[in-house]
C-alpha cells in the first residue's frame, strides 16, 4: 500500500444561504485544501450545497456517550424553560 | 459524528469486567430495541462491529467494482446524452463507495485495510459485477435490474441500527433512483426501436435477469447470518423477502416492454398475490462467489491496476502536501 494516513476530514454544507452547515459526512484528503475539492465532488453532485467547511477529525473534540447521563443530567429537572411550564387562561390571548 | 479517532472508546469498553459488559451489552440491546441508532463512539458487542465492518465494507467494494462494467460502454454510448449519463453515474457509483468506506472507518478500520482487502482478493463484493457488459442493452439492463435489486436491498438499510450506515444509505438511495430510471429508459428505448435492437433488449433481459434474483443473496434457509442481523436490526427483512418483493414489483416492468422474462415456469399465485419463479440455480451462485465467474480475474486485475497506477499522483500530492505544509511554517516563523 502506497500513501496511507491521508488525514479524515469532516465535511459540513450549507444547503442554501439562510441555513447552518450541517455534517454530511468524511473523507480522506492530503490538505484542506484538496479536502473542500474533494467534499465538493463528492457530497454536491446535485446542488447540494453552496458553502462547505471542511475541518480535521482530530480537531474535533467531542462529548462521551457513556458520560451522556451525567453530562447531560443538569438540564433534566428544569422543565421551566419551557413555555408548557406555565398554565395560563384560555381566555388570556398573545402569551 | 464519523470521526475514527473517536472509535478507540469502544476498543478500551471491551476491557471492562464481566459484570459491566453484560449491562453494557444489556443497555446495548435495549437501545436497538427502541429503534434508536447506534452511533460510532459508543459501545457495541464486538460481534456487531464485526459483521458491520463485513458487510459495510463488501458494500462499499461493490460500488467501486461495479464502476467496472458500466465504465466498458462509457467510450461507446449512442449519444452524448447516454454518454454524460452513464459518465455520471458511474461517478456516482465511485461516491458511493467513498461514503460507505467512510461509514465502515467509523468502526475502527481503516480505508487502506480494507482496499488492501479488495486487492488481496480476500474480500467479497456483490457477485453479480462479475458478468460482462457484452452490448449496450447490457447499461440499461443493469439500471433497471441491478440497481432496482440493490435499492430493493438498500432501503430497508436507511433504518439500520448503526447510524453512519443508514445515512450513507438514505444518501445513496436518493441518488440511485435515478440509475434505475436512465436503465429502464434504456430499454424502453430498444424495446421500442427495430427488431434488432428488440433482440438486444430480449438478449440483455436473458443473462441478467437471473444474476439480479440471486443479488439477494442465498436463500433464507442457506443464510446463517440472516437472524442475528434481523435481532440487530441491520437487516430488516430476509433474503427471500427482498427477492419475492423484486420479482413482483419487475414482472409487470418487463410485461411493459413487452420482453420475456427468462423463466419458463414463473406464474402469478393468485392465492398469495405473489409471483412464483422456477428453481434458483444456486451451484452458479456460489460458483460465481467463489472466483469462478467471468470476469472475476479480469475485475481484480482492472482494480490492482488502477491502484498501481494511481500511486504516484497519491504519492505527489502527498509531497505537495507536505512542501506546502513546510513553506508555509517557514512563511510564519521569518514574518
Amino acid at each position: 500500500m502506497t500513501a496511507p494516513d491521508w488525514p479524515l476530514f469532516e465535511v459540513f454544507i450549507r444547503a442554501r444561504s439562510g441555513l447552518e452547515h450541517k455534517h454530511a459526512g468524511s473523507l480522506h484528503a492530503v490538505d484542506a485544501r484538496m479536502a473542500l475539492e474533494h467534499a465538493r465532488d463528492v457530497y454536491t453532485r446535485r446542488l447540494e450545497g453552496v458553502s462547505i467547511w471542511v475541518v480535521r477529525s482530530s480537531e474535533i473534540a467531542a462529548s462521551d456517550p457513556l458520560d451522556a447521563d451525567a453530562f447531560f443530567e443538569p438540564a433534566r429537572d428544569k422543565i421551566y424553560r419551557h413555555p408548557t411550564f406555565y398554565a395560563i387562561p384560555e381566555e388570556v390571548k398573545n402569551l | 459524528m464519523y470521526t475514527q479517532g473517536l472509535d478507540s472508546l469502544g476498543k478500551e469498553c471491551l476491557q471492562t469486567p464481566a459484570a459491566d459488559a453484560a449491562e453494557l451489552t444489556a443497555r446495548f440491546e435495549a437501545k436497538v430495541e427502541r429503534d434508536e441508532r447506534i452511533e460510532p463512539k459508543e459501545w457495541m458487542p464486538e460481534a456487531y462491529r464485526r459483521t458491520l465492518v463485513r458487510q459495510i465494507s463488501q458494500h462499499a467494494h461493490s460500488e467501486i467494482v461495479g464502476m467496472l462494467p458500466e465504465g466498458n460502454w462509457i467510450t461507446r454510448a449512442p449519444t452524448l446524452r447516454r454518454k454524460a449519463v452513464l459518465i455520471a453515474k458511474v461517478q456516482d457509483e465511485g461516491g458511493h463507495g467513498m461514503y460507505l468506506y467512510s461509514a465502515a472507518e467509523t468502526l475502527g478500520v481503516s480505508r487502506d485495510e480494507l482496499v488492501a482487502q479488495l486487492l488481496a482478493g480476500t474480500a467479497k463484493y456483490s457477485s453479480i459485477f462479475n458478468y460482462p457488459t457484452l452490448t449496450w442493452a447490457d447499461i440499461g439492463a443493469i439500471g433497471w435490474l441491478v440497481d432496482g435489486a440493490a435499492i430493493m436491498n438498500q432501503i430497508p438499510i436507511c433504518r439500520c441500527s448503526y447510524g453512519p450506515y443508514a445515512r450513507a444509505m438514505v444518501r445513496i438511495c436518493r441518488e440511485e433512483s435515478f440509475h434505475q430510471r436512465q436503465g429502464f429508459e434504456i430499454m424502453m428505448t430498444l424495446a421500442h426501436g427495430t427488431p434488432a435492437q428488440r433482440a438486444m433488449a430480449q438478449d440483455a433481459l436473458n443473462r441478467w435477469w437471473w444474476p439480479s434474483v440471486m443479488m439477494f443473496g442465498p436463500s433464507d434457509a442457506e443464510s446463517p447470518h440472516t437472524a442475528q442481523s434481523m435481532r440487530w436490526k441491520i437487516k430488516r427483512f430476509t433474503n427471500d423477502e427482498l427477492r419475492q418483493h423484486f420479482i413482483d414489483v419487475t414482472v409487470p416492468q418487463a410485461q411493459f416492454l413487452k420482453l420475456a422474462v427468462p423463466d419458463a415456469e414463473l406464474r402469478w399465485d393468485e392465492a398469495t398475490q405473489h409471483y412464483r419463479c422456477g428453481e434458483i440455480d444456486w451451484s452458479e451462485f456460489h460458483r460465481v462467489v467463489k472466483g469462478h465467474g467471468p470476469c472475476n480475474r479480469e475485475r481484480l486485475e482492472a482494480r490492482r491496476s488502477a491502484h498501481a497506477e494511481g500511486r504516484w499522483v497519491r504519492e505527489a500530492a502527498s509531497a505537495y502536501a507536505q512542501k506546502a505544509h513546510a513553506r508555509s511554517a517557514a512563511c510564519k516563523e521569518s514574518a
